[in-house]
């Protein structure tokens, strides 16, 4: 089994009075084809956790290796290529551009890597395609339920082929229905051998996982979980 | 292993910047204004003072540029009688002008006292009087005929007639008119008074010297010897193009070498002197409305991509977070900001191209533009729009992504 992601005593400290220890040395491997559920109350640490792995944020101490690659000491231009290679974001609010179709929302994920805009537009289709949403190319966000628009959003997330996907809170504004579908779909991306990490508070959505990491105040544990 | 760096093509870029200003094109537009009209103003104003200043030129190149005249200054006091003038022109006026290296062609003119004789076409004296006119006199010499360019029927008189002081006439137009004088191949002899000229040709027509055409014309010879004239009033000359400034310093001199101060030359303004100040007039002022309404546009443009930078907060974690790094946002929103000013130069320059057509058609000019300002005008633009954007695309590159992907 090949690691995806392996943190080794990663601690995040924010400078304040006094300082807030969001992180406390963290261990934690999560191998290729994982789906890790980020369990844990509000202001316990996720969001610290999320933002390390996916490298909008540095640890204060400790090292964090994504796909083999050591993250400690490589350029901004390198981390923000691994983003956007090797990451796909997830976020509870969708962040889908209003004024760009699907089709277009989808293709913003490749935008900065290099390849050509009729590439990226493939790309894009069969990411929509493979999210249920083949037929709603050129739809607007506005006019897509909730579920849709995440869907939408996964399918950019998907578009560069990352290693890793990241979900902050995918169903934290989506109604029960709509939620379970979002589920169904994060189990086929699992199923195919994506390599999935997910931030939840709910521990009916949490169950859904293979694996599940407890955090409270910045304390990552790992719940023993029953394998059916 | 080192991973790739990302990147954001140019082609990207564009197409980035194109959806950005077309999803909203209201907006665009209304942000555009501000250096739209600037630089239309400045095009105006550069087109027009162009368009003004070689009007200007055209018009006084033609004739204006190229006359020069000599009269006696005003009466001095010393021999003269009753206020009038002492000429220091002599009868060779002329010839001496001519010989100078710049002149085409110079005359001597002057109006002859006839006493109030009448003129008639006709031999016998009709006693009603009805066939009798007060027609001036003016005598010349012959080179006058070409320095005014007049068009002549029949001929003119020449050095000979003058150095005789032959009888001979050339009619004005009017003149003949009023004189019943309707051919010359049979030399038709009018009387002035008891003396008798004959008729040798007909002016047509003359660029300079309009009183002629009404005005018997006589040799200088013919005049000294029948009716007293006893200096020439006045030398006219044409000049080749660009000559007049140099003749008018030299004609005095040569004239009258040992008072040049006593005549008086009159030549016509030194047309690139018209042009510049024309120019310069113009210019200072419309091109600083122009720089203002330019400072205006760009204050415009710096403010709504600022506010659009806040606005996008949340698009610009969602950029960092798909791999844009802090270099790839602050470049776009220049090339936003960029392309939005060079959009507005293009528009611009349309509008003060259009200004400068409008005025000059409805004051019959011929617009004139050097290209240079119309192709350069969208770089301008593009230049105030890059400026503009400076600082809210450092503003946006300073975005932190967790922020920024936190609300919205
Ligand atoms: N930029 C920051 N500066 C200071 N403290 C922060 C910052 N971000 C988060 N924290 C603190 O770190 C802790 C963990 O926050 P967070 O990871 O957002 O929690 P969660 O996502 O689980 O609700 C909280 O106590 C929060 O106040
Ligand atoms: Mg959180």
């Amino acid at each position: 089994m090949t690691a995806v992601v392996e943190l080794e005593g990663v601690e995040r400290t924010f400078d304040g009075t006094p300082p807030v220890e969001a992180l406390k040395a963290t261990n934690v491997v999560v191998n290729q084809g994982d789906y890790v559920a980020i369990v844990g109350p509000s202001g316990s640490g996720k969001s610290t956790l999320l933002h390390l792995l996916g490298l909008l944020d540095s640890p204060t101490a400790g090292t964090y290796r994504l796909d083999g690659v050591d993250t400690q000491g490589i350029s901004e231009a390198e981390k923000a290529g691994l983003r956007a290679t090797r990451i796909g974001f997830v976020f509870q609010s969708f962040h889908l551009l209003a004024t760009r179709t699907t089709v277009e929302n989808v293709a913003l994920g490749e935008l900065y890597v290099a390849g050509s805009k009729a590439d990226r537009k493939a790309r894009a289709v069969e990411a929509l395609t493979r999210v249920g949403l083949g037929h709603r190319l050129d739809a607007y966000p506005t006019t897509l339920s909730g579920g849709e628009r995440q869907r939408v959003a996964v399918a950019r997330a998907l578009a560069a082929s990352p290693a890793l996907l990241l979900a902050d809170e995918p169903t934290g504004n989506l109604d029960s229905v709509t939620t379970a579908s979002i589920l169904d779909l994060f189990d086929e991306l699992h199923q195919s051998g994506l390599t999935v990490m997910m931030i939840t508070h709910d521990r009916n959505v949490a169950a859904r996982a293979d694996r599940q990491l407890n955090i409270n105040d910045g304390v990552v544990t790992e719940e023993a979980m029953e394998r059916a | 292993m080192t991973p790739a760096r990302s990147t954001f093509a140019l082609r990207d870029m564009v197409s980035e910047a194109v959806i950005a200003l077309t999803a909203r094109p209201a907006r665009t537009i209304l942000t555009a204004l501000g250096t739209v009209l600037g630089v239309a103003a400045l095009v105006a104003t550069l087109g027009l003072a162009n368009t003004a200043g070689n009007q200007i030129v055209g018009r006084f190149n033609e004739l204006e540029a190229t006359s020069v005249a000599v009269t006696p200054q005003r009466n001095t006091g010393f021999g003269g009688r009753d206020g009038q003038s002492v000429s220091f022109i002599p009868w060779d006026a002329g010839d001496r002008l001519e010989r100078l290296n710049g002149v085409v062609a110079a005359g001597t003119k002057s109006d002859v006292d006839i006493n109030g004789a009448l003129s008639r076409s006709v031999p016998v004296v009709d006693p009603t009087g009805l066939n009798e006119f007060q027609v001036p006199m003016i005598a010349v010499s012959p080179g006058l005929f070409e320095a005014a360019r007049s068009e002549i029927i029949g001929r003119a008189f020449d050095e000979g007639h003058n150095l005789r002081s032959d009888p001979v006439a050339v009619l004005g137009r009017g003149a003949a008119e009023r004189l019943n004088v309707t051919r010359i191949d049979n030399s038709p002899a009018i009387f002035i008074g008891d003396q008798a000229v004959t008729v040798i040709g007909i002016m047509s027509d003359t660029a300079r010297e309009p009183d002629l055409l009404n005005a018997i014309v006589v040799p200088d010879g013919y005049a000294r010897e029948r009716w007293a004239l006893n200096a020439p009033a006045e030398v006219v000359v044409e000049t080749e193009v660009g000559a007049a400034e140099l003749i008018g310093t030299q004609a005095a001199v040569a004239l009258a070498p040992n008072a040049p101060e006593q005549l008086r030359v009159t030549k016509p303004p030194s047309p690139r002197r018209i042009r510049t100040s024309v120019q310069d007039d113009v210019n200072a002022l419309f091109l600083a409305l122009g720089g203002l309404s330019l400072l205006v546009g760009a204050i415009g443009i710096a403010n709504v991509t600022l506010v659009s930078v806040l606005e996008r907060t949340g698009e610009i974690g969602l950029r960092q977070a798909l791999g844009a790094t802090r270099r790839h946002v602050a470049a776009q929103f220049l090339f936003e900001s960029a392309a939005l000013g060079a959009f507005a130069g293009l528009l611009g320059t349309s509008l003060g191209i259009l200004i400068t057509v409008i005025v000059s058609a409805s004051r019959d000019w011929t617009p004139v533009l050097e290209a240079w300002l119309p192709l350069s005008a969208p770089f301008i633009g593009a230049a105030i729009g890059l400026l503009a954007g400076t600082y809210p695309a450092w503003k946006a590159s300073a975005t932190e992504p967790i922020q920024a992907l936190r609300n919205g």
